[in-house]
């Protein structure tokens, strides 16, 4: 990945579809304005491809531990007054939510 | 079977026409929800576990297990050994490093709105599990992987009228199974099964249910979903090397529902197929009611998981040590298990296949573990149990513990209670009046065996009874069968039938 | 008894040992910080919420511990600011954003706890941007800190609100939070010191995540001792967090005063990062960055020209690696279990969700959120997050590389001085660039320390230093720092924030009139095509 990467370019039918999957409703101007930012911005920080060649192993933490773990052994737990002391709304012990669209998971 | 009849619009093609034209291909995601004492990655206390009983809803969880701001997870010991012990009886390598992942989307059951799970590195990968079929004929099933995850919290849909989530107004969260550790088992494609598809599917799911039990890692009560199955199906005409388009059929929680569920998705593609139509590839909900399944999902590119390495957590590196430890504690196979139980019971073969085609081998087991002969046991499990669970349309498992049915054996062994008795007894456990002993004393279903009452009821047959009392006293003794009959009525079978002859030619004859 | 005025400008070192001699109590102290609050809140804004009367409360209570000799720690008594971003049981934790507004957790963060156990008084919690996405506050959703030095300009960010309270004396000590600079950065352009302990140092549980394997929680102060003080205290490993470190540290407390003591520096080998060495940076910051080090040459260090090749690649992979995290760790708010709801009535939870966001979230969450999204979206990971993640390693064996030819690494802490209001708020690029200093010590977990080495000529505003240290030896940060805080503070004639103008009451403004050249700092940095690493 040592050539030149291509422009990418963020349309606003990708914003639409990233706004989706991140769940954030968008006017048409923030989508407009956002596939123009966002453009800038990949266009930037593509640049990591230039030195990310095969050989280089990837870091996902700073500090290399392993096999970080706990005991089971039962510990504090949150009341139920506690879990739902947040909540926008609820009912019978439980959070409610407005319908859910389409299946079940 | 009632495959498809009532209340689905789907057609079915005929089932031996089905297999003549189309190979199914086969593929099963099992969850197994592990039964640590905490979950996943919190110390909250597991609601899978052993000893868990009903608990109001929101009790058990800890900030993470719905995803509060600020909270973090921390991997459970006991869910790796668990899994590392799984993984070795499927006959899989165990990853030298794995590491959990996010999974990514939005459900309102998931508290941090992604799951933490294993992506590209799961704990144990390709392995097999030796699967036997009704006829005793035996499958390899190809394991591709098993890793490990958390469950989710639990949805109730109110408003609307079927309590299902179309239609309703809103729905519920209860986050108490949020977090519970899971091991997810994924296996290759299943190919040549043939007509005998549907049968493997339940033999699979079967004997993975007799393994996380035998290790003791999972209650495995499958209508608790403790262990849950996804089947994918898919047909591909006889002759043709390709895969066909799959369909993944979920919220199949019996091994009942397993069989005929791959068996209706065999039926309902092939109809498909045959008039020349095309399988969509999505997600089907299995509806137990019915007998049929109905289209969910479809699979698009809004299942974009975004997988990313779980900056929270560390890989896992299991030592050799651990493996070798891990892999020596390892019970029998299923296999191995079955030979020995038949050797040690005495069984033939055909009534030791009774017993595993009715599904209650670990039931027995366990029955005669607590002190039941195995000739008792099997006529408990195959004769009543089993009668019952027919006709409810539920594994015979689900019904008794096997303690239960050890002790209404004892009871009768010491002649507390007769075989009548003892399936009215049998009747209060299952209707959860308690252990035997519970309903014995409730009913007031024992014995009698206070020879006063017994004496009393029978001088008062003889004497109702004058002419039979003459002949006994002639030397007529199978005459004292009519008052054996009207001093049993008497009392109301509570009295041994033995004692009463012997009574009854005592008094006769004074 | 000392004055108000006076016992806010006291360190917590100096404040620690008044309390230990029953100078002063604990409530005197506490609301000495309140009273200071009273009078220059008004214009710095570092505080989203004031818990006066809780904090008298636990002043006096902690008044009564040490009465009775049970005084929990040295520092017991001494009044504390919290950054937003930390969990706290009894004040609203919001991380300055509307879409948390008003929320109390049912914990406390572990440094938050621990700072309770020892004593310390929670006076409030401070402003910051937004989920820690800023550098300047402006991307907090209640409104921008302003700079003490100069109440038209950025206090810096995220932890803005942590570094003004401290150099606005409204504090004696605050935590604050570091993911790409958020500490450091604030501490450069308001003349305070934060440190940045190594990743895994101190527990972020209950510290309200930004980006899982960047953040870190760590000190704000007026001096390198008290940041040491502070670290000592919140410091260690914690079982509820996964990645903390589970070692023996070191008191850096006595670190640093070991390092004030010595006033020497011989022997120590400070590598000057060439790709850090501030050209193109602000005039000023060069000059004084300049300065920094011949003093340090002057008291005995040797200053050696290191090369960290990849750091150039750092900004593009932490805007990769931040929003990635980021899109994953925001995905909770999500109108459900707790924050703001959006309900318009007849929609489903999807929509309610998508609006609740959309009304809750600001800008620059949004940008990030985005942004991150696409990153680990299917077809583009590899390119992007999975190429981001191979840079960090390439930043980490620069590190490896530069720290076998040197014993502590510096740079300025930031580009320029605090730049003005509403600058950079309409250049999310400019706005990374404040970064590129700190950003490489997050990437790979390091160590690393802000502190003022003097104003800028042109702008008459701080001028920090960062220095950095070698994965867990924080101690070497307190040493080093310490000994040239003496040696500039002795050049100085006392801490540099006594040159601070003065806020508040007419009476005060009228100590010392404070006059801004008012020279913008190096004209279009940021902007240029080739000024920057973007």
């Amino acid at each position: 990945m040592t050539d030149a990467p291509e422009p990418v370019v963020i349309t606003a039918a990708d914003v639409q579809h990233l706004a989706g999957l991140a769940r954030i409703a968008l006017s048409p101007e923030e989508i407009d304005h956002l596939a123009g930012e966002l453009t800038s911005i990949v266009d930037s920080v593509a640049r990591v491809r230039e030195v990310a060649t095969p050989d280089v192993p990837a870091t996902s933490h700073p500090v290399a531990l392993v096999n970080v773990l706990r005991p089971d052994v039962p510990g504090a737990v949150l009341t139920q007054e506690q879990v739902l002391s947040g909540a926008p709304d609820a009912s019978e012990g439980r959070f409610r939510v407005p319908a859910i669209l389409g299946e079940e998971q | 079977m009632a495959d498809g009849t009532a209340l689905s619009s789907d057609a079915l093609l005929d089932y031996d026409e089905a297999l003549a034209k189309y190979e199914p291909v086969l593929g099963f995601e099992v969850h197994v929800e592990l039964s640590t004492r905490t979950k996943m990655f919190s110390a909250a206390p597991n609601p899978a576990a052993a000893d868990s009983g009903t608990v109001e809803p929101n009790t058990m969880v800890a900030p993470v297990d719905m995803g509060l701001p600020g909270s973090l997870p921390v991997v459970n010991a006991q869910a790796v050994r668990y899994s590392i012990s799984l993984g070795l009886a499927l006959g899989c390598s165990i990853a030298e490093t794995c590491r959990f992942a996010r999974k990514n989307y939005f459900y309102p059951d998931l508290g941090k709105n992604y799951q933490i799970s294993q992506y590209d590195e799961p704990i144990a990968f390709d392995g097999s599990v030796e699967v036997e079929l009704e006829d005793g004929t035996t499958w390899t099933v190809p394991i591709e992987r098993a890793h490990m995850e958390e469950d989710a919290g639990k949805l109730t849909h109110v408003g609307g009228t079927t309590g299902r989530i179309q239609g309703a107004d809103s729905s519920l969260v209860d986050y108490n199974r949020a977090g519970v550790p899971l091991v997810e088992i994924v296996t290759k494609p299943i190919v040549g099964a043939g007509a005998a598809a549907p049968q493997l599917a339940k033999a699979y799911v079967a004997t993975i249910r007799d393994i996380v039990r035998s290790l003791g890692i999972s209650e495995a009560r499958m209508e608790r979903g403790n262990l849950r199955c996804d089947a994918n199906v898919s047909l591909r005409p006889r002759g043709q090397e390709r895969f066909g388009t799959r369909t993944e059929t979920k919220n199949v929680n019996s091994l009942r529902s397993v069989e005929r569920a791959v068996r209706y998705e065999i039926q309902r593609q092939a109809a498909i197929l045959d008039a020349g139509g095309t399988i969509i590839q999505e997600t089907r909900h299995w509806h137990e009611d019915t007998g049929t399944t109905s289209a969910g999902r479809p699979k698009s590119d809004a299942d974009d998981y975004r997988y990313f390495p779980e900056p929270d957590l560390l890989p896992i590196q299991p030592s050799a040590e651990l493996i070798a430890e891990l892999r020596a504690a390892l019970p029998e196979t299923p296999t191995q298990f079955r030979r020995r139980l038949q050797a040690d019971y005495g069984f033939s073969e055909s009534e030791f296949r009774d017993i595993i085609n009715a599904n209650v081998l670990v039931e027995l087991e366990e029955t005669v573990a607590a002190g039941a002969a195995p000739a008792q046991a099997r006529k408990w499990w195959l004769g009543e149990i089993l009668r019952i669970a027919n006709a409810r349309g539920v594994e015979a498992g689900t019904l008794v513990s096997p303690l239960h049915v050890s002790e209404l054996i004892a009871l009768v062994e010491n002649g507390d209670l007769t075989d009548r008795l003892a399936r009215q007894v049998l009747e209060g456990v299952i209707a959860g009046e308690g252990s035997p002993e519970d309903v014995v004393r409730a009913r007031g279903l024992a014995v009698v065996s206070d020879d006063t009452a017994l004496t009393a009821a029978i001088d008062e047959a003889l004497a109702a009874q004058p002419d039979v009392l003459q002949r006994i006293r002639d030397g007529k003794v199978q005459a004292a069968g009519a008052v054996i009959g009207a001093v049993m009525k008497a009392m109301r079978g509570q009295a041994d039938a033995a004692r009463v002859r012997e009574l009854v030619l005592e008094r006769a004859a004074r | 008894m000392a004055a108000q005025s006076e016992i806010v400008r006291w360190s917590a070192a100096r404040l620690a040992e008044s309390l230990a001699a029953g100078e002063v109590s604990s409530v005197e102290a506490t609301q000495a910080h309140l009273d200071r609050i009273g009078d220059v809140e008004a214009d710095v804004h570092a505080y989203l919420h004031i818990a006066g009367e809780r904090a008298l409360a636990r002043a006096a209570e902690v008044d009564r511990l040490r009465a009775a000799g049970e005084a929990p720690s040295a520092l017991a008594g001494v009044p504390v600011a919290i950054k937003d971003v930390l969990c706290t049981s009894d004040m609203p934790s919001t991380a300055g954003s509307r879409i948390l507004e008003g929320w109390v957790p049912p914990y406390d963060a572990t440094p938050v706890a621990r700072l309770r156990a020892a004593g310390l008084v929670p006076l409030g919690k401070t402003n910051m941007d937004e989920f820690a996405m800023g550098s300047s506050t402006e991307h907090s959703a209640f409104g921008p800190s302003r700079n003490p030095w100069d109440l038209a300009r950025i206090p810096g960010g995220s932890g803005g609100g942590s570094a003004a309270a401290v150099a606005a004396f409204e504090a004696t000590v605050a935590l604050g939070s570091d993911t790409g600079g958020s500490i450091r950065q604030p501490a450069a352009v308001t003349g305070t010191v934060g440190v940045k302990p190594t990743y895994g140092g101190v527990s972020r549980f209950g510290a309200i995540a930004l980006a899982s394997s960047l953040d870190q929680v760590g000190p704000v102060s007026r001096s390198v001792l008290d940041a040491a003080l502070v670290h000592d205290v919140i410091g260690g490993h914690d079982p509820n967090d996964a990645t903390s470190l589970d070692e023996t540290w070191p008191s850096f407390a006595d670190a640093a005063r070991e390092g004030a003591a010595s006033g020497s520096l011989a022997g120590l080998k400070v590598g000057v990062v060439h790709q850090l060495d501030g050209s193109g940076f602000q005039a000023g910051v060069r000059q004084r960055f300049g300065e920094a080090l011949k003093r340090m040459a002057e008291a005995g260090a040797e200053i050696v020209e290191v090369q960290a090749p990849h750091f150039e690649y750092a900004l593009a992979a932490y805007y990769l690696i931040l929003p990635a995290e980021a899109s994953s760790n925001l995905a909770k708010y999500d109108a459900v279990r707790f924050g703001l709801r959006v309900d318009p009535g007849g929609s489903t939870v999807e929509q309610v969700t998508a609006l609740s966001r959309e009304a809750g979230f600001g800008a620059e969450v949004k940008r990030r959120v985005i942004l991150g999204t696409y990153a680990l979206s299917a077809g583009y990971y590899d390119a992007y997050y999975g190429s981001a993640q191979q840079v960090r390693t390439l930043v980490q064996r620069d590190f490896d590389q530069c720290f076998a030819q040197a014993d502590v690494l510096v740079s300025p802490a930031a580009p320029t001085t605090a730049f003005r209001l509403g600058e950079k708020i309409d250049d999310p690029l400019a706005m990374y660039l404040n970064d590129i200093t700190t950003i490489p010590a997050n990437l790979a977990g390091v160590p690393g320390l802000g502190m003022p080495i003097g104003l800028a000529p042109e702008d008459g505003l701080p001028v920090g230093l960062q220095v950095m240290a070698p994965l867990r030896e924080d101690a070497r940060l307190y040493r080093v720092g310490a000994t040239l805080e003496a040696i500039l503070e002795r050049e100085w004639g006392g801490p540099l924030l006594a040159q601070a103008p003065a806020l508040g009451g007419a009476a005060d403004r009228g100590e010392r009139i404070r006059t801004t050249p008012g020279t913008a700092p190096a004209p279009g940095y940021g902007t240029e095509p080739d000024g920057g690493t973007l």
